[in-house]
């Protein structure tokens, strides 16, 4: 009998010493936590993706609860249903979000490009990258491995025929898509816009048509038709100044002159328009 | 103090917790696969492995040997590391966030490793309090083995990860895909530490 008393008696001391310095030290060293934080976090997708510009979701829940002025439409992934939830948990006023889609500046597939060399290497487009500026000819198109494919958290980026292309339905406009590409191909566009330049060769003209059937070769022929001068040719390659364009009463007048037809016509309504 | 660097090195190299003596191993191929969060879990280790060996090695010596009961050691460790793991998170929550995040949930993931309990259990064992050693001599062999064991899971896992790295990269037959290859890899990896046994005590002799 008092083998075990000598056995369980130690152990239970030492058990109840360091229970009792485990209470003293939460009850003295207790974080304070926002009441509203978890309230916050929940309203938000968790996705952590970063597009609001903080550290993830927990970040944005816990400036939003820190301080009165971070707006509440910063989740672009959650859209106005979220903004909305955080507005009325936080008692602020709701604003409108904004809402974006990934565009992947480039339509050199594999019947409108050729590969220069046969490449392989490591499955990846940073890594093809870093082989001459890739295994296509045109050193600023779709490298198509799809890095973006693999970053996106919705599965909505495919590689078709050698050329990456979002499904915009299934597009919560993140933007990690944008960030893995290592030739900046993925911009993120308000999902009201309707005209894409499907081109990023900044290359002078002669050279970019030997490279790819759809390029951009700096005509200038969309700066000229385009009613409100939204787009400007510089570097040799047709760029959209969005805030100048969409109220254009002949719509697309642009992708219809176009000489190659890089700049294209589309719907780029994401997820929360589809909704 | 030659014999604190060979216990050291020795730790790190020779007698490698993960490589060498196969404990850890669930962090080992759990946790290797970013570099980012191999190197927070190894530094939690290296951090849970001192604390525990400063705390296990006195109870060891004053309480449990003089009382004859070694026989408790394994749960009484297990209890003592647990409860202070705990403490050590409530602590840095409080006055070192950041660290707190970094480490994130390796910390109370690890209370429990194998290769903590191992760590002071061997100590115990290998650097006892006797009639040669005093107990300060003990306790500072104790500390520097345990560094050094940290600091071999830490040289374990960062390599680990690198090799994992290439493996995700590179293209693999489809039936090793994934767990496989990943244990074919550690087997080659562990079968490399081999290579330093006797290296160490024959560059002191």
């Amino acid at each position: 009998m008092s083998e075990i008393l000598m056995a369980v008696i130690p152990v239970v001391i030492i058990g109840v010493i360091c229970a009792a310095v485990l209470v003293v030290a939460s009850k003295l060293m207790a974080v304070k936590e926002d009441k509203r934080f978890p309230a916050v976090r929940e309203c938000l997708p968790g996705a952590n993706c970063g597009a609001c510009g903080y550290a993830g979701c927990d970040g944005y829940a816990k400036a939003l609860c820190e301080s009165g002025d971070v707006p509440s439409n910063l989740c672009i992934p959650g859209g106005d249903a979220v903004a909305a939830q955080l507005s009325e948990v936080l008692g602020v006023e709701f604003a409108d979000t904004i809402e974006q889609v990934a565009v992947v500046h480039c339509s050199g597939d594999c019947g409108r490009t050729q590969d220069k060399v046969d490449y392989s290497g490591i499955e990846s487009c940073a890594a093809a990258k870093m082989m001459y500026g890739g295994k296509g000819s045109c050193t600023y198109g779709c490298l198509g491995f799809g890095d973006c494919q693999s970053a996106c958290p919705q599965g909505a980026i495919c590689i078709e025929n050698g050329l990456a292309r979002v499904s915009t339905p299934k597009c919560i406009g993140c933007g990690l898509c944008a960030k893995a590409c290592p030739n900046h191909l993925i911009s993120l566009v308000d999902d009201v816009e309707r005209v894409v330049i499907a081109c990023s060769n900044k290359d002078k003209g002669a050279s970019t048509r030997k490279v790819c059937s759809v390029g951009c070769i700096g005509c200038k022929k969309c700066e000229r038709v385009c009613p409100n001068g939204a787009i400007k040719v510089t570097d040799n390659i047709a760029v959209i100044d969005y805030k100048k364009c969409g109220n254009c009463p002949d719509f697309g007048v642009c992708a219809k002159n176009c000489t190659t037809g890089c700049i294209v016509l589309t719907d780029l309504s994401g997820m929360h328009r589809m909704k | 103090m030659t014999k604190l660097i060979v216990i050291l090195l020795s730790a790190v190299f020779i007698n490698n917790y993960v490589l060498s003596r196969f404990l850890g191993i669930c962090p080992f191929l759990g946790v290797s696969k970013k570099l980012d969060s191999a190197t927070g879990m190894s530094l939690a280790v290296i951090f849970v492995m001192l604390i525990a060996t400063a705390v296990t090695y006195p109870i060891q010596f004053y309480l449990l040997t003089p009382n004859n009961l070694e026989y408790l050691q394994t749960i009484v460790f297990i209890l003592v590391i647990a409860a202070l793991v705990q403490l050590v998170e409530i602590i840095l929550k409080r006055y070192m966030p950041s660290l707190h995040k970094s480490l994130g949930v390796y910390l109370p993931l690890i209370t429990t490793n194998c290769a903590v309990l191992g760590v002071t259990i061997l100590n115990v064992q290998d650097y006892p309090v006797n009639e040669t050693t005093s107990f300060l001599w003990g306790f500072t062999q104790s500390m520097v083995n345990s560094l050094g064991s940290g600091l071999g899971f830490f040289l374990a896992m960062v390599m680990f990860s690198g090799v994992r790295s290439t493996i995700e990269g590179s293209d693999v037959p489809k039936n090793f895909k994934g767990l496989p290859i990943t244990l074919i890899a550690a087997a080659i990896t562990s079968l490399s530490f081999l290579g330093f046994g006797g290296v160490i005590e024959n560059l002191f002799a």
